[in-house]
Formats: C-alpha cells, sequence, structure tokens
C-alpha cells in the first residue's frame, strides 16, 4: 500500500512538471529569424586573409593542402619579383571540406582560416568549388597583426637578411661574427 | 429467392472457399488467413441469421485471439515448407471417403428437416435472450466448463511457475 | 420517395460525413499531437507552414501521397499490401457505432444520429479492435525484417493482452446501463456520466485505451530507438501513411469511447450534441498527449505485469462491487 501511494505520488509529480511547462516560454530559437551569434572561432566557410598592409598573406606552401584530410586544397604556387611567394591559383572544394580546421592550424602565415559563416548551401555541387577570388578577403580574419615577411628571415622586398623583426644580424660564416 | 437468400449463398461460397484456400497452403501465416476470412464469414453468416452477438463473439473469440495466437506462434518458429507433395494418396482417400459421407448425411438432413422449405427472412435475437438461454438452460455444462478452463489455467500456472532453486 | 430510397441516401450522406470529419480530424489531431507535446517540452512544435503550422497536416499528406510506394524484395507481397488497409479499415469502420447526437428530424422523417446502432455495438468495437491486431501482427511478419518481426510479435503480445483489462472494465458500464448498444448507454447517461460512479473502471480503460492503440508509454511494438519504427519500420509512402492514419483514428474512436462511456457522450448545455462529443474527444486526445509528454517507456516485462497482474485483477474487483451493489 504504502508503495502504491509512493507511486501515484511520483506520477502526480511528473504530470505536476510537464503541466508547469506549459505556460513557459518555448527556449526554442527560430532560425532563420533569429541567428545566434556563434564563437569567432567555430568553424565554417574557409577564407583566405591578408596581412596588415594589404599584401595577400598566402605563400602557397602546400602545408594546408598536404593536411587535408579530404584532399579538398589545390594550389598552384609562384613567385612575385620582390621574390614573395604566392598562390597562382588556390582553389577549395566545399563539397569535400568537413571542415575540421587542420588547414588553419597547418598555416604558417595565418593565411587560411575558416570563420563562422556556416550557410553556404547551394544547389548545384559545382558551384562549390571556390577559386581564389571567391576565398580572398580583404581583412586580417582572426589574426589582427600577423604579417609573416616581417618575421620570416627570408630575402624579399619587405627586408632584407637580418632586417626583420626579432632578427639578429646575419652572421659571417667564416669568423661566425656579426 | 430473397435477397437474404443470395447473401447467404454469397457467404457460404466465400467460406467453403477461404477454408479450401486455407487448407492447401504451403505458407502458414497465408493459411491463417485465409482461416480468418473464413471465420469471418462465418460470423456475418451468424449475423445473416439474426444472431449479432454470437457474429461478434465469433470475431472477437476465433478470427480475434485463437487465431492471433496461431498467428504468434508461426511467427515465432521459422517453418520450412516441405517439398513434398501436399497431400499423398494414402491421405486423400479417407478425406473423399468421409468427405462424401457428410454430403449425403448432409443432404439427407437437409431435405428430410421441416424448416428446410421456409425461405430465409430476417431475424434478429437480443443478445438477452441468448444469455438467458444459455444461463437458464445449460447453467450445469457452463459451470463445468468453466471449472475446465480454471484447471487448465492453474495447470499452465504450476508448469511455468520457476523452479525451486533450494 | 419510397422509405428505403430516402434511408438509404440518408446511410449515405452520414458515412460520407462522418468519414470526411474523422479523416480530417486525424490529421489535425497529429497537429494537435505535435504542437501540444512541443508545448509540454517547451518548444515551439510545427510553425512553418501556413499561420501556427497549420497547413503542416496537408502537407504531410501530400508528401505521404507522393512518396514512392516500396515493398522489399524479400517481403511477402500479399500480406505486406493487405496488412495496412486492415489497420485503416477496422479503425475507421469502429466509428460505425458511436452515437453523435440524438436524432434529426429531416422532411418528417427522424433520422438518428448514429451510422448503426447495433445491439452488440460495444463488442463490434471489441471485435474490429482484436482485427486491428492482425494489421500489426501481419505488417511485421510480412515485412520479412528482424526489427518488424519482433514489433510485430510484441504488438500483438500487448494488443490481446490489454483487450482483456479493456473489455473487463466495460463490464460495469454495461451492467449500469443494462445494454451493449451504445446508444443505450449515452441514453442511461442521461442525469450523470458514469466516470462519476465508475472513476475505476475509467482509470483502467483509459490505460488499456492507451496500450490497446500502442501510444507512449506503451509504444513498445514501435520502440524507436531500439526496433527502428517496429512493425512498420519497411512501409513508406501511401502505406505507411495508411498506418499512421489508423493510429490516429484508433485514437479519435478511442476518446470518442471514453466519451460516449464515461463523459454522458453527446450530451451538455448550449453547444449542439456532436460539437460536445468533439470537445469531450479532443479533451481526451489532449491527457493522453500529456500522458505521452511525461512518461517513459515501459520495459516489456512491466507492461506484461502491469496488464495482467494490475489491471485485470481491478478490472475484476470492480465487476464484483459493481455487481453487488447493484443487487443491494
Amino acid at each position: 500500500m504504502k508503495d502504491a501511494i509512493e507511486a501515484v505520488k511520483a506520477l502526480a509529480i511528473g504530470f505536476a512538471t510537464t503541466f508547469k511547462h506549459l505556460f513557459r516560454k518555448p527556449i526554442t530559437e527560430e532560425y532563420p529569424e533569429y541567428k545566434r551569434p556563434l564563437p569567432a572561432r567555430s568553424r565554417a566557410r574557409i577564407i583566405l586573409t591578408r596581412d596588415p598592409d594589404g599584401a595577400e598573406r598566402c605563400v602557397a606552401c602546400y602545408l594546408c593542402s598536404a593536411v587535408c584530410p579530404v584532399s579538398c586544397i589545390s594550389m598552384q604556387s609562384a613567385e612575385k619579383e620582390g621574390g614573395r611567394r604566392y598562390a597562382q591559383w588556390f582553389r577549395i572544394n566545399f563539397a569535400r571540406c568537413i571542415y575540421c580546421g587542420f588547414c588553419e592550424e597547418a598555416c604558417p602565415t595565418s593565411a587560411i582560416q575558416l570563420t563562422p559563416q556556416f550557410e553556404n548551401c547551394k544547389n548545384d555541387i559545382l558551384s562549390f568549388v571556390y577559386e581564389k577570388k571567391d576565398l580572398l578577403v580583404d581583412h586580417q580574419g582572426k589574426d589582427k597583426e600577423y604579417n609573416f615577411y616581417k618575421y620570416a628571415g627570408v630575402a624579399t622586398d619587405v627586408g632584407q637578411k637580418g632586417e626583420h623583426i626579432k632578427e639578429e644580424r646575419p652572421v659571417n660564416i667564416k669568423s661566425n661574427l656579426p | 429467392m430473397t435477397i437474404y437468400a443470395i447473401i447467404f449463398y454469397i457467404l457460404a461460397a466465400t467460406i467453403v472457399l477461404t477454408t479450401g484456400l486455407a487448407i492447401t497452403r504451403r505458407n502458414l501465416v497465408h493459411a491463417v488467413v485465409y482461416l480468418v476470412f473464413s471465420f469471418f464469414g462465418t460470423a456475418m453468416m451468424f449475423y445473416l441469421f439474426g444472431a449479432p452477438l454470437l457474429a461478434v463473439l465469433e470475431v472477437i473469440i476465433y478470427a480475434g485471439a485463437i487465431m492471433i495466437l496461431f498467428l504468434f506462434i508461426i511467427m515465432m518458429v521459422k517453418a520450412v515448407p516441405d517439398e513434398e507433395k501436399l497431400f499423398p494418396m494414402r491421405q486423400w482417400v479417407p478425406v473423399a471417403l468421409m468427405g462424401l459421407v457428410y454430403l449425403v448425411i448432409g443432404a439427407v438432413i437437409i431435405s428430410a428437416a421441416p424448416g428446410s422449405q421456409v425461405t430465409l427472412t430476417i431475424a434478429l435475437a437480443r443478445p438477452e435472450a441468448f444469455s438467458e438461454y444459455l444461463f437458464q438452460r445449460h447453467w450445469l455444462a457452463i459451470e463445468i466448463i468453466s471449472l475446465l478452463l480454471l484447471v487448465a489455467l492453474v495447470g499452465a500456472l504450476y508448469l511455468g511457475r520457476k523452479k525451486d532453486t533450494s | 420517395m419510397p422509405d428505403w430510397i430516402f434511408g438509404f441516401i440518408i446511410l449515405i450522406v452520414k458515412l460520407g460525413v462522418v468519414l470526411l470529419a474523422l479523416l480530417l480530424l486525424a490529421a489535425y489531431l497529429v497537429w494537435v499531437e505535435r504542437k501540444f507535446l512541443a508545448r509540454l517540452q517547451i518548444r515551439y512544435g510545427p510553425n512553418r507552414a501556413g499561420k501556427f503550422g497549420l497547413l503542416q497536416p496537408i502537407a504531410d499528406t501530400i508528401k505521404m501521397l507522393i512518396k514512392e510506394d516500396i515493398v522489399p524484395a524479400a517481403a511477402d507481397r500479399f500480406i505486406f499490401l493487405l496488412a495496412p488497409a486492415v489497420v485503416a479499415t477496422t479503425a475507421l469502420m469502429m466509428f460505425a457505432v458511436v452515437p453523435f447526437g440524438s436524432h434529426l428530424t429531416l422532411w418528417g422523417r427522424q433520422v438518428p444520429l448514429v451510422i448503426t446502432d447495433l445491439n452488440v455495438g460495444l463488442l463490434y468495437i471489441f471485435a474490429l479492435s482484436s482485427l486491428g491486431v492482425y494489421g500489426v501482427a501481419m505488417g511485421g511478419w510480412a515485412s520479412n525484417s528482424k526489427y518488424s518481426l519482433l514489433g510485430g510479435i510484441r504488438g500483438a503480445a500487448q494488443m490481446i493482452s490489454y483487450e482483456l483489462a479493456l473489455g473487463l472494465s466495460l463490464v460495469p458500464i454495461i451492467m449500469l446501463a443494462d445494454s451493449f448498444s451504445i446508444v443505450d448507454i449515452v441514453n442511461a447517461q442521461a442525469n450523470y456520466p458514469f466516470i462519476i460512479v465508475q472513476p475505476f473502471a475509467f482509470v483502467i480503460f483509459m490505460i488499456s485505451a492507451m496500450a490497446e492503440s500502442k501510444r507512449i508509454p506503451f509504444d513498445m511494438p514501435e520502440a524507436e530507438n531500439e526496433l527502428g519504427a517496429g512493425y512498420h519500420t519497411e512501409y513508406s509512402g501511401i502505406r505507411f501513411g495508411l498506418f499512421f492514419l489508423g493510429e490516429y483514428v484508433h485514437l479519435q474512436v478511442l476518446g470518442a469511447l471514453v466519451a460516449v462511456l464515461f463523459l454522458g457522450g453527446w450530451r451538455g448545455p448550449i453547444l449542439p450534441p456532436p460539437v460536445w462529443l468533439l470537445i469531450k474527444m479532443i479533451l481526451v486526445a489532449l491527457i493522453m498527449i500529456w500522458v505521452r509528454g511525461t512518461l517513459p517507456r515501459l520495459r516489456y516485462d512491466q507492461l506484461m505485469a502491469l496488464g495482467w497482474k494490475v489491471l485485470i485483477p481491478l478490472s475484476l474487483i470492480n465487476i464484483m462491487v459493481t455487481g453487488a451493489i447493484l443487487l443491494i
């Protein structure tokens, strides 16, 4: 008998709880009308950013292409007159991309970055192939400061050997003195 | 021939046909389905004769409960239909003989019975009439049957009881 | 106009109206269920197709109608095609004995507001309900899939078990009304609805009715998370739609039965009788949805224990007590 009373009590509590929920405001976020602001580091559409001076960051090192688990990134490297490397063409097939973010991790120049823009559904599968002009943006993305050629010890039009930030003068390899 | 007689013959033909199909199917589930149709036809026949209570009970108990139990067992054991001929000759002969005997006796009874010349008309028995008949005239038989069912129930309980571990 | 032609026309009209109302109500009951369940779970429910999602049932119907009707290669074709029809037909036919008013007077003739007043009306509903088990069992078997078969077996076992409790819980009602006819049962409740004198029978009937229509918390035959969708896993398109329709028509019929047997049927002040029946049906449906939104699914042994060890003895005691009081 005690068990029966306990059971009825437990049932009553359950029913009261669901009944109270009837008068609560639904917690649903209605998607197309309200888009929840996603964290800056959420992984969706990929972009190619520029450095603070407005030049392309990508040096076409192929690291992103190599690390990509679904091989959706391809490019062709070339060199500008000043000695800077760049991608002649750069292509991401978003129909294959799994948004894992490995490319972003691998990138030495913070060029390739994932953004929170996730609304990129299309009907035509061929339109998912993004060329460089579709990928290249006019801002620095998440990394506002970094400018690869100002740090890297590569001689380009940005700086000769020993002129880069935090770089010491090159040493004479015969005497080992600067 | 009244419209009721026509309905009667249609029902009778359906019952004979579905029962025939039921006993000749190799697939047991198909046989059960045809048998259900047959029971359903029988229920309709009861209804036609003015016994709606019997008709409904036929559907509830035979078509509804007993055949579902048949189906249940058939579904649980995977019966492999054997490839030999359905009825061998040595089974056909007695079946045909018995059928013939039934046919002759039935024909004699139908032609000799006093009610056989009456055309079928609509009738309707109240459920109360049926129960009064059953419980006032045959109460002893009913009590004996219910006792039998009780014994079967207790027996099933005894068999299904968990074995004493001691 | 001869009487029988008039009767025939009236019958056809009544059948058409009731069928249309049942189908429309079944579609919108799905909407009501989704909306109400959503609110119980602090969601909105369908709200995209039309205002408040009111066109959702129509959209769903169109989708089901134009989807491909797939019969699995290993299925038993004949029974596979037959099973959904059995479920839908038996559910629809049950409504034939439910009265939705007393009578109308048309051109000097009385038209009773019930399709047919069988003197074994209640048993007729049980008979159809027990035939409905075939749809579930055969659909599960014919699909030739392990999930469907398990769902079919569970469904058959559950439905024949709870049919007993369902039937026994109504015996006191029959004793009080002195008739199997549902019209007589409604007339017997002219002074007070039977729920006042038979609260136990009401509770037992509600529980068994939920088990009989395979609704959560008794949805073992469909148990999505272990059997896919149980006996209708392999069905698609309109045949799945028929199973779905049968389920919701069954819900309506059981709602109507609760209304007719315990809540006084079409009786009520001011509003016309069919509206009262509708209100009571929807009320019962809402209670069932509330139960669905609250309780988790029972385990199979709990389900059988509840049916055989609790509900059947309780209803037997209820019959004995009612009988004793009636005799005194």
